[in-house]
C-alpha cells in the first residue's frame, strides 16, 4: 500500500462535495452571506448619461430593487415582463446593474437596443462593464435581484429569473414590509 | 408507433447493458468461462438497439411526428431536413441519446476490433462499457425520455434555438461526442488493468489506438466548435473561455497528455500508475463536462437544458464512476511497478514536463471554470475570472510547453547527453529566431515582442519536428505512421499557435454607420455598401446586405451579411459575411438599421486565423495517422504471452487466459 496513491481520491472528494454544496445550495432557498450586510457601495456610470454616477448611497432613505441583467442573458429577457410588472405595481425604484454586456465600451449599444425593444423599467441603469460591482454583491449567475431596506442593508437576494408566484408571495410582501420599517 | 418501438429499444438497450456490465465481469473473477463470454455479442447487441432507438427518434423528426413532446418541442416542418436531423441533438434528450448511441458504438468498435485481446481482457474492457451505457440509459428513462408523447398533439412545433439552426449543429456534437465518450475506451482498458494487477506493453498497445483515435475526434470537435462559434455566433471571436468550451478544452488537454505518457509506458514500461490515472482523468473530466452542461449548476451560453434534479442524478453517476475507479486506483497501483530509470536529461523527463505543465493546465482551467461555485461555497472572493485570467495562466505555460516540445524531438530515452542535444538543435533554434524576428520587421516593419515570440515558437516546434523526421533518415514512405501523426499533429500545433498570435495581436475591428453607396476603407479593404434586401428563406425572415470589397480597385468579393429574423419569441440572428483566406479573413456583420437608408456594420479583418482551425484539422489527422501505425495491428498475431498473472485471481481464469494468448 503506497499513501501517494489515496491523493487523487482525497482531491475528488473535496471537489464533489464542493459540487454536492453547489447544488444544494441553491440560492434560491439559502441566503447569501451578504443578507442583513450593508450594500456593497458602487459607483457607475449610467447607461444614458455616461458623465453621471449610480451609487448605492444614493438609493439610501428608501426600500429600493437592484436587479442585475445583461443583453446576452436569454432569462432576463424571461423576467423582464414579471420584474416591470413589480415595478410597476410597486413603484420601487430599482437599478438595473448591466452586468458585463458586450458592447459596453461603445455605451452599451446592446444594452440600449435591448431596452428600447422591452421596455426600460429600471429607474437607472448603472453600467458594470468589469463586472466589479457584481463581483462585490456576490453574483453567482444573472439576472439575479436584490431587495436593500431604507438603512442600506441587503435584506433578499433571488438568485434566477423572477416569477409570477415569487413576486405576490415573497417580494411584494416583503417591500411593503420593509416600507414600514423605520428609516 | 414507431416512438414506442424506439423507447422499447432503448429500454431493451438499457437491459442488455446491464448483463454486459455485471456478467462478464463477475464471470471473469470468478471463473466462469461462458459468462466471459457473453462480451462481445452482448455490445454489439447493446449497439443494435441503440441504432434502432435512434432511428425511430430521427423517424419522428423527419416525418414531424409532433405527438412526440421532444420533437414539438425542437422542430417544426417549416425547418429543412438538414437541420430537423440535427435537432435531434439539439436539446438535452436527444443529445443523450446520441451520447448513448456513441458509447455503444465505441463498446461494438472494441468489440469488433479485439482480435488481439484475450477474452478476459476484452470481458472487463467492454464490462465496464457496460456499465457506463447501464448509468446513461438510467438517467434516460428515469429523467429525460425522448419519446415522451403529448396529449394534446400541436399542429406545429417549436423553433429550434436559432443559433442552432444550422450546419455547425450538425458536425460538432456528434465530434465532440465521439471524442468525450472515446475517452471512455481508454477509461475502460485502465479500470480492466487495475482489476488485473498488471500493466504491460501489450496493454498499451491495445490502448493506444483508441486512446489515439477518441482525442483526434475530440480534437476535431472542439475545432469544429471553435468554427462554428466565429462564423454564427457574430462575434468574430474563436474562443470564450466559456465554461461548455472549458469542459471539452480539459479532457483534451488531459487527453494530450495521456497519449504521451502512453508512449513512456509502452517504450520504457515507466509512468504505469501515472498514465492509468490520466486515463480515468480524461474520462473523468469529460463526465465533469456533461455534469456541468446539463445541471445549470454554472450559467453559459450552451445550458439550454438545465434541471437541478437531472444535474443531482448526473453527479451521483460522477460520484460513482470516478469514485470507484479512484479507490481502486489507490488500492491497486502500487501493483503497477514502473522499472525504467532515467537521468534528467532524458526522453522521459522531457515528456515527464510535457505532462506536468499539461496537468497544470488542466487545474488551472478546472480552477477557472468552477470558481463560480467556490466564490459562493467560501464567501465571497475578489478574482474575476474570465479570459484575462485564462490568457494570463495558459499562455505563460504554453510558451514552456512549447520550448520543450522542441527538444522533446531529439531526446533519447533513458540518458542524453545536453551537449549532443545542443548540436541538434542549434539549427532549428537559430532559423527559428531569425525567422521570428526577421519576418515581423520586413513584412509589417514592426516590432513587436508577442508577435516574434508566437513566430519562434511555431516555427521552431515545426522545424524542430520536420529536422527529427528527415534524420531518422528513411526514405518517406517507410516510415512509421506514428512518425508521420507526430510530425503532422505537431506542424498542426504550430500553426495554431502561430494563427492565434497573429490574429490577437493583428485582427482589427470597426463599427461603421453606412449609408446606402458609401464605404469604408479597413486594412487596405474596401467596404461598399450596395443595398439591403428583405428575403425569406425557410423559416426565418433576413435582412440581407450586399457588400462589395475590392483591394486597390480590383473586386475581391461580394459579401452578404444577414439579420435574421426567426419569429416573435426567438432572438434575431446576426449572419456575418465572411470572406475566409489562407493569410486573412474578411468578416462582415450586419447591425440594425439607422434610418434614411444607412445601417450599422461591424467589419473585422482577421489575418492568419484560419490557421487556427487549419492547426486544428492537422492534429486531428496525426493522431489518426499514429492510430494506424503498423505495430498496433502487428502485435495482435505476435501475443503469445497471456496478460493474466496469479496474483489477483482464480486458477480456472489463468488457464483460460493462456489457451486465449495460444489462439490468438
Amino acid at each position: 500500500m503506497n499513501k501517494k496513491f489515496f491523493i487523487p481520491l482525497i482531491a475528488f472528494i473535496a471537489l464533489v462535495s464542493l459540487m454536492l454544496f453547489g447544488l444544494k445550495n441553491d440560492p434560491k432557498v439559502i441566503p447569501s452571506p451578504f443578507i442583513g450586510q450593508e450594500a456593497p457601495e458602487f459607483s457607475l456610470p449610467k447607461l444614458y448619461k455616461p458623465d453621471e454616477m449610480v451609487t448605492a448611497q444614493q438609493m439610501k432613505g428608501e426600500v429600493w430593487v437592484l436587479n442585475l441583467w445583461a443583453s446576452w442573458c436569454v432569462s432576463c429577457r424571461a423576467e423582464h415582463k414579471v420584474l416591470s410588472r413589480l415595478i410597476n405595481k410597486m413603484q420601487v425604484p430599482t437599478i438595473g446593474l448591466n452586468y458585463k454586456d458586450y458592447g459596453t465600451e461603445d455605451y452599451g449599444d446592446e444594452a440600449l437596443r435591448w431596452l428600447a425593444k422591452y421596455g426600460n423599467p429600471y429607474q437607472s441603469v448603472a453600467v458594470d462593464t468589469e463586472g466589479t460591482a457584481g463581483l462585490d454583491w456576490g453574483v453567482v449567475g444573472v439576472p439575479e435581484t436584490f431587495v436593500v431596506d431604507k438603512k442600506g442593508i441587503v435584506r433578499y437576494k433571488f438568485t434566477g429569473p423572477v416569477y409570477d408566484e415569487a413576486v405576490d408571495k415573497i417580494l411584494v410582501p416583503l417591500i411593503t414590509q420593509l416600507r414600514k420599517e423605520e428609516g | 408507433m414507431i416512438p414506442e418501438i424506439g423507447h422499447f429499444a432503448l429500454i431493451l438497450a438499457l437491459s442488455v447493458a446491464v448483463v454486459q456490465g455485471v456478467f462478464p465481469l463477475v464471470g471473469s473473477l470468478i471463473g466462469k468461462h461462458h459468462w466471459v463470454s457473453i462480451a462481445k455479442p452482448a455490445s454489439f447487441a447493446q449497439m443494435l438497439f441503440l441504432s434502432l432507438s435512434f432511428a425511430c427518434l430521427l423517424y419522428a423528426f423527419l416525418t414531424n411526428d409532433f405527438s412526440v413532446k421532444y420533437v414539438a418541442n425542437n422542430s417544426n416542418s417549416e425547418m429543412p431536413t438538414l437541420f430537423r436531423v440535427s435537432a435531434l441533438w439539439g436539446a438535452h434528450e436527444g443529445s443523450l441519446l446520441l451520447w448513448a448511441l456513441v458509447l455503444g458504438g465505441w463498446g461494438a468498435a472494441v468489440g469488433f476490433f479485439s482480435k488481439g485481446i484475450p477474452p478476459v481482457m476484452l470481458a472487463r474492457v467492454l464490462s465496464i462499457m457496460g456499465l457506463i451505457g447501464v448509468g446513461f440509459m438510467l438517467f434516460m428513462i428515469m429523467t429525460s425520455n425522448p419519446f415522451e408523447r403529448l396529449l394534446q398533439i400541436p399542429l406545429e412545433g417549436r423553433q429550434l434555438n436559432p443559433l442552432l439552426q444550422d450546419f455547425g449543429l450538425a458536425v460538432h456534437p456528434p465530434m465532440l461526442y465521439m471524442g468525450y465518450v472515446g475517452l471512455s475506451v481508454a477509461f475502460s482498458f485502465a479500470m480492466a488493468a487495475m482489476i488485473d494487477g498488471k500493466l504491460d506493453a501489450a496493454w498499451v498497445r491495445w490502448a493506444r489506438p483508441w486512446t489515439n483515435i477518441a482525442w483526434m475526434f475530440l480534437t476535431l470537435g472542439i475545432t469544429l466548435g471553435s468554427w462554428w462559434a466565429y462564423y454564427e455566433l457574430g462575434w468574430g471571436g474563436w474562443w470564450f473561455w466559456d465554461p461548455v468550451e472549458n469542459a471539452s478544452l480539459m479532457p483534451w488537454i488531459v487527453g494530450t497528455a495521456l497519449i504521451h505518457s502512453l508512449a513512456v509506458t509502452e517504450k520504457r514500461a515507466s509512468f504505469k500508475a501515472w498514465t492509468i490515472l490520466l486515463c480515468i482523468l480524461g474520462f473523468s473530466l469529460s463526465l465533469l463536462g456533461t455534469f456541468l452542461v446539463r445541471s445549470g449548476i454554472l450559467t453559459s451560453v450552451h445550458s439550454f437544458a438545465s434541471d437541478p434534479e437531472r444535474g443531482l442524478f448526473i453527479l451521483i453517476f460522477l460520484l460513482v464512476v470516478i469514485g470507484s475507479s479512484l479507490i481502486l486506483f489507490a488500492f491497486r497501483a502500487h501493483k503497477f511497478k514502473s522499472v525504467g530509470a532515467f537521468s534528467l536529461v532524458s526522453r522521459e523527463s522531457g515528456l515527464l514536463v510535457n505532462n506536468v505543465i499539461l496537468i497544470v493546465m488542466t487545474a488551472t482551467v478546472l480552477l477557472g471554470t468552477l470558481y463560480p461555485l467556490i466564490i459562493d461555497a467560501f464567501g465571497s472572493g475578489k478574482i474575476s475570472v474570465g479570459p484575462p485570467y485564462f490568457n494570463n495562466v495558459i499562455v505563460p505555460l504554453g510558451v514552456l510547453l512549447y520550448i520543450t516540445m522542441g527538444f522533446g524531438f531529439f531526446l533519447r530515452w533513458k540518458k542524453d547527453e545536453p551537449s549532443r542535444i545542443l548540436k541538434k538543435v542549434w539549427i532549428p533554434l537559430a532559423v527559428s529566431l531569425v525567422f521570428a524576428f526577421v519576418l515581423p520587421l520586413v513584412t509589417v516593419s514592426d516590432f513587436n515582442f508577442k508577435t516574434s515570440l508566437g513566430l519562434f515558437l511555431g516555427s521552431w516546434v515545426s522545424l524542430a519536428a520536420l529536422m527529427w523526421v528527415v534524420s531518422l533518415g528513411r526514405s518517406p514512405f517507410k516510415l512509421p505512421m506514428a512518425a508521420w501523426g507526430s510530425v503532422i499533429a505537431h506542424i498542426g500545433m504550430s500553426m495554431t499557435v502561430i494563427g492565434i498570435t497573429l490574429v490577437s495581436i493583428y485582427d482589427t475591428e470597426k463599427d461603421v454607420r453606412l449609408e446606402v453607396g458609401q464605404s469604408y476603407e479597413l486594412a487596405g479593404y474596401k467596404f461598399a455598401f450596395k443595398n439591403v434586401e428583405s428575403v425569406k428563406v425557410d423559416n426565418y425572415i433576413a435582412n440581407r446586405a450586399t457588400i462589395d470589397v475590392t483591394q486597390n480597385g480590383k473586386l475581391v468579393n461580394i459579401m452578404h451579411p444577414e439579420k435574421r429574423d426567426y419569429g416573435p419569441d426567438q432572438m434575431p440572428m446576426t449572419e456575418a459575411g465572411i470572406d475566409a483566406g489562407f493569410t486573412r479573413d474578411l468578416f462582415v456583420a450586419l447591425g440594425e438599421p439607422l434610418g434614411n437608408n444607412a445601417w450599422s456594420f461591424r467589419l473585422y479583418h482577421k489575418p492568419f486565423v484560419r490557421w487556427i482551425w487549419l492547426g486544428g484539422a492537422l492534429m486531428g489527422f496525426g493522431g489518426l495517422l499514429a492510430a494506424f501505425d503498423k505495430r498496433y495491428r502487428r502485435m495482435r498475431k505476435i501475443i503469445v504471452e497471456p496478460v493474466q498473472v496469479k496474483s489477483s485471481q482464480s486458477d480456472s481464469k489463468d488457464k483460460q487466459s493462456t489457451t486465449s494468448g495460444v489462439t490468438v
